[in-house]
């Protein structure tokens, strides 16, 4: 026997790291604690010699994905006699300071459970334990206690109260346990409501062979459900929902049949099969899945099922079922049980649903693995409302985030609670959902925020919210320095950093709409040294809809008139009916505001070469663009040029466009082009970065913005970068798009607002 | 940037304008209550009621198709009267000419200006005129004052929109901004589309005998239907429900709207008015303004659901309800 303590830095708060060390001491049968500490986290454990080995290599090699472990070091103390099991202790430092958990999937001891006839759990769609099931969708107030969870009109019958007095029994203060006996139990309804006779689960099952499409109630919201495998039931889907060709996620029972469909790497297999359970967009195999599940996508939205119903619901189809969001497009998941029959009537043939209430809507999270790192597309179910950890303590702030990947952010001390994606604030109910979830986070942290931060933008919903907040004061930032904030603050850097911010559109101090930004700064203050050369952007946002609007505009800068007798046949989208009005436009600027914007030059990429011109969801030109150009080669390296103009340096992309329509021309393949183009960006980019070295001496570049979501730049763009002698810090905890913003925002209203004293 | 600077903003009818009446002018000019804004003032001179109102016009290009400065200066002042309830009996008039201004182009002005009154049935009874060196102004600013007679003990104004109550136009929105662009800029668009520019006296006398079932009476000129519902929304405390699919809009004006990237519900109008009326009798309200030559193309275009701090949303053609705000200036791109 011996006893270790090993206290481990790095990135190992906010990730699931106490979680994941309580189950591996667990199966270890190690006794002892872990806690978390302000410099990471102590574990101190107990056991055989062997055991306290194997605790040190699983602790280095199987951690949470999100994890970064900086250094590990072990002592080994005097054995602590009698103590009996393996705990979770609240935080060493601050005061009391309860936290929400996110909601897992249940636990391998909940499954084998699940699935044992002799179990009385046995096929129970609710089973739970201590260790795992749904929390913050279902948390109505702390403390963490039965009443104060949507689970308090369930009463527990005696056997279940029996475990959950029971210190030895798993389900000890089990808040959510329940049983056949005493807990929600499955419906299955009709699209009228009316109960489908039989066991829900049985004829749900039914319903879905024959190609119908079954509305899901889950966790943190409801899913449509249809046969993956079938054209028809897809097809039908996709007219519902009206939603041309935006890919859904496809559920699979476990990693083996997740992996006839895609390829599945060790990181990627951890990331499905963690206790989080979002969404995992892996490298698309030919396979028995209907291609209308993901129409000119290399990629398939892959998750595993995320609670008991669902491994349940996948046992039993014994099949992939597509799972999309519950909603109509435009607005948020259903999650309310009268509100999901009102919103869904016109998709779902049925309704297979529970009385469990959900109290917070929570989508699921979607993730992606590039150059063996995770990266967010969407923080939200399994990970929200975890907090990332700031470098320092700061006054608490809440801070609002953008408008159309709305997500707020909550800080106490030096942690930052980053909430639920929680989606377009254009939607009314979306933007209840922002006024909810501050006042829920605000009451469960029990915090009262001294300042709240916004986008500088006049017109976000999210600004107009935060200007309606009685008695606090307002820290308007600026969009493009709050996404570098936020890379910044959960690498936990305070020097001066280069902030490449490349996204679609942000309002910037000049009143104009910047995107292609490089500044130099921290968290107190910016400049902007570089940017792309600015452009018109002909009809605002409907040229995100129609990407050739920006191919028009930039091949308006780089040939004048000329651009408009571009011949028909290569250039289809500058012959359609609506041209000579869009060249008004540009030329005399009519709703053309100027942009800098990098991810409408990558729309314009897209229109030129033939890619995309319309588009029916956000981003599609763009990641279409990407999706050609993967694999190619990217040798052709296009001609751009730096100038300096009013004391800021800019990337002209006018030589760019000018070659690619020599080559055009010449006839190279689109492929070939989308390559090049990215390893253009990329090594302008580097460029810029060691212009503002040699004028700033700093070297530290963070990388920031939607564009970023782009594996292809990313990768080009990290290795330059890395090979000319930058340390380059991209984003892993938090999403790189606008459903981070609100972290950078808190953080710089944190270091900038001046308070009262008392209010500190 | 500069924040004592009048941006082009302030001038937009937007959240702008509000913020710079409501910080600044209004404060320091007269203290009028921020919720007593309508678009006329309510005397009463000795026992006599009447409505007083003001505004200029800096329209460019002075000639548009369907109108010019002037019509548009006697009906806007027309209009505003009228939003009031009231009967518009005569106006005052103040020229701005810009050195070098054309003679022959002030005599169709005039004439114009003659001709709208007549057709609004008010005088022309006073005026001034003044002459700027060429540079300090553009050809020609003109302002009108109008006074009108309160013959009801109606009280017709922002303020008094009910819950349930009907929102009424009376016909297409967003022809006026499309026709004065479309013009400014030479648009090559040949849709036929002309500005609605017209006194809406007469139709709002046919809509009186409502009596007291018409609450608001609102001409969404400037920042188009959407602002003016959403100050309506605020100075009632209430929420107003719209649904796109209602909206009556030119087929010519969606197009041009959906090149430009313009929302026509904050396009400006010059002949359209919103009237809020008590469900019981909307059905007649709307009839009535079918009748008139002016309201053809009336429409029940939503409704006021719910007593709040003053929202207005619409039900989509895509499903779903959207919040409908004042915007601070021009329409700004959004999407990230
Ligand atoms: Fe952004
Ligand atoms: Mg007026
Ligand atoms: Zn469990
Ligand atoms: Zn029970």
């Amino acid at each position: 026997m011996k006893r270790v303590r090993v206290k481990i830095t790095g990135i190992v708060q906010g990730v699931g790291f106490r979680p994941f060390v309580y189950r591996v001491a667990h199966s270890l049968g190690l006794t002892g604690w872990v806690r978390n500490d302000p410099s990471g986290v102590i574990v101190e454990a107990q056991g055989d010699d062997g055991f306290l080995e194997r605790l040190a290599i699983t602790l280095q090699h199987e951690a949470p994905p999100l994890a970064v472990i900086g250094a590990l070091t072990q002592e080994f103390l005097p054995l602590l006699e009698g103590e009996s099991d393996f705990r979770i202790l609240a935080s060493a430092h601050g005061a009391a300071t309860a936290e929400i958990a996110p909601d897992t999937d249940i636990c391998e001891d909940c499954l084998a459970e699940l699935f044992d006839p002799a179990n009385r759990r046995f096929r129970y769609p609710f089973i739970t334990c201590t260790n795992c099931g749904p929390r913050y969708s279902i948390i109505t107030g702390l403390p963490y206690d039965r009443l104060l969870t949507t689970m308090a009109p369930f009463a527990l019958c005696p056997d279940c109260r029996t475990e959950y007095e029971d210190p030895r029994d798993r389900r000890f203060h089990a808040q959510p346990l329940a049983c056949p006996a005493c807990g929600p139990s499955l419906g299955l309804f009709d699209a009228k409501g009316r109960p489908v006779p039989g066991d829900p689960l049985e004829a749900a099952i039914g319903l879905l062979r024959e190609g119908r499409i079954v509305a899901v109630k889950g966790v943190g919201g409801y899913h449509l459900a249809v046969a993956a495998c079938s054209s028809e039931a897809v097809q039908e889907l996709r007219r519902r929902k009206r939603r041309q060709s935006k890919p859904f996620a496809v559920m699979f029972r476990d990693v083996a049949a997740a992996g006839e469909a895609a390829k599945v790497d060790a990181l990627e297999e951890r990331l499905l099969t963690g206790p989080e359970r979002p969404i995992v967009l892996l490298a698309k195999r030919e396979s028995a899945i209907a291609l209308e599940v993901a129409p000119d996508s290399n990629y398939l939205g892959v998750m595993l099922p995320s609670s008991p119903l669902h491994h349940l619901l996948l046992n039993d189809f014994g099949a992939p079922l597509v799972m999309t969001s519950g909603n109509r497009s435009s607005e948020p998941v259903a999650f309310a049980d009268d509100q999901a029959f009102v919103n869904l009537a016109d998709i779902a043939d049925y309704f297979l649903t529970n009385d469990r209430p959900i109290r917070t809507r929570v989508d699921d999270s979607v993730i992606m693995v590039f150059h063996g790192n995770p990266l967010f597309l969407r923080r939200s179910r399994g990970y929200a409302p975890r907090a990332v950890q700031l470098a320092e303590p700061q006054p608490s702030i809440l801070a609002v985030g953008a408008e159309l990947k709305g997500a707020c952010c909550l800080t106490r001390g030096s942690q930052a609670f980053l909430s639920q994606h929680i989606g377009d604030l254009q939607n009314i109910e979306t933007l209840q959902s922002l006024a909810d979830t501050v006042d829920h986070l605000k009451q469960l942290l029990e915090v009262a925020p001294v300042a709240v931060a916004h986008d500088l933008h006049p017109d976000y919903l999210s600004t107009r919210f935060a200007q309606e907040q009685p008695d606090v004061m307002l820290v308007a930032v600026q969009h493009h320095h709050a996404h570098m904030a936020a890379c910044m603050a959960e690498n936990r850097l305070t020097d001066k950093v280069i902030g490449v911010v490349f996204d679609g559109t942000g309002y910037g101090v000049d009143g104009t709409i910047w995107g292609g930004e490089f500044l130099v700064g921290d968290y107190a203050d910016f400049r902007r040294m570089g940017s792309f050369r600015q452009v018109l952007l002909p009809g605002g946002d409907a040229a995100v809809n129609e990407p050739y609007r920006m191919a028009v505009s930039w091949l308006y800068d780089t040939l004048g008139a000329d651009a408009f007798s571009l011949p028909a046949d290569r250039f289809p989208f500058l012959h359609t009916p609506e041209l000579p009005l869009l060249r008004q436009m540009i030329e005399r600027r009519i709703n053309a505001p100027r942009t800098s914007s990098c991810g409408r030059l990558f729309d314009a990429v897209s229109a030129l070469i033939g890619v995309r011109s319309t588009v029916s969801y956000e981003g599609q030109a763009a990641i279409e663009l990407e999706a050609i150009a993967e694999g190619a080669a990217h040798d052709r390296g296009y001609p751009w040029q730096i100038a300096k103009i009013d004391g800021r340096l800019e990337i002209d992309w006018r030589p760019l466009f000018a070659a690619l329509l020599d080559d055009i021309a010449a006839g190279v393949s689109p492929r070939e082009m989308a390559a090049s183009f990215h390893g253009t960006v990329a090594a302008a980019s580097v460029e810029m970065c060691r212009c503002l070295r040699q004028e700033t001496g700093v070297e530290d570049v963070v990388l920031s913005g939607g564009v970023f979501q782009n594996r292809l730049l990313t990768e080009n763009l990290c290795l330059l970068l890395k090979e000319n002698g930058f340390k380059v810090f991209s984003h892993r905890l938090v999403p790189p798009n606008d459903g981070g913003l609100a972290l950078g925002q808190a953080v710089i209203a944190g270091r900038n607002a001046t308070f009262p004293q008392s209010l500190r | 940037m500069n924040d004592d600077l009048i941006l082009l903003g302030h001038g937009s009818g937007g959240k702008l304008s509000h913020q710079l009446l409501d910080e600044l002018i209004i404060p320091n000019l007269s203290g009028v209550p921020v919720a007593g804004q309508n678009d006329a003032a309510l005397l009463n001179i000795g026992g006599v009621k009447l409505a007083f109102t003001t505004d200029s016009y800096v329209v460019d290009p002075i000639f548009f198709p369907g109108g010019n400065i002037g019509d548009l200066a006697v009906n806007g002042t027309v209009n505003d009267l009228a939003m009031m309830g009231a009967r518009p009996l005569c106006l005052s008039v103040g020229f701005i000419l810009e050195e070098g201004f054309l003679k022959s182009e002030l005599a169709r002005i005039v004439t114009s200006m003659r001709e709208a009154a007549d057709a609004a049935g008010v005088a022309i009874v006073t005026g001034d005129t003044k002459v700027v060196p060429r540079g300090k102004g553009d050809r020609i600013f003109i302002n009108t004052s109008g006074i009108g007679a309160l013959e009801h003990n109606l009280a017709i104004n922002g303020a008094a929109a009910c819950v349930g109550d009907k929102v009424i136009v009376n016909g297409c929105i967003g022809d006026h901004g499309i026709a004065v662009l479309s013009a400014r800029e030479g648009l090559e668009i040949d849709s036929g589309i002309k500005s609605d520019s017209a006194p809406l006296n007469g139709l709002v006398a046919e809509l009186l005998p409502l009596g007291e079932a018409l609450h608001v009476l609102r001409d969404p000129t400037r920042g188009g239907v959407a602002t003016t519902l959403k100050e309506i929304a605020l100075q009632s405390g209430v929420t107003v429900k719209l649904s796109e699919e209602s909206l009556p809009i030119n087929p010519g004006v969606k197009g041009v709207c959906s090149i430009l990237g313009l929302d026509p519900l904050y396009v400006a109008n010059e002949g359209k008015l919103l009237a809020l009326v008590a469900p019981e009798r909307a059905e007649e309200a709307l009839a009535i303004m079918r009748r008139h030559p002016l309201g053809k193309d009336a429409a029940v275009i939503g409704e006021v659901t719910e007593a709040s701090a003053g929202r207005v949303v619409m039900e989509t053609t895509v499903g779903g309800v959207r919040g409908v705000e004042m915007l601070a200036g021009e329409q700004l791109p959004r999407i990230c």
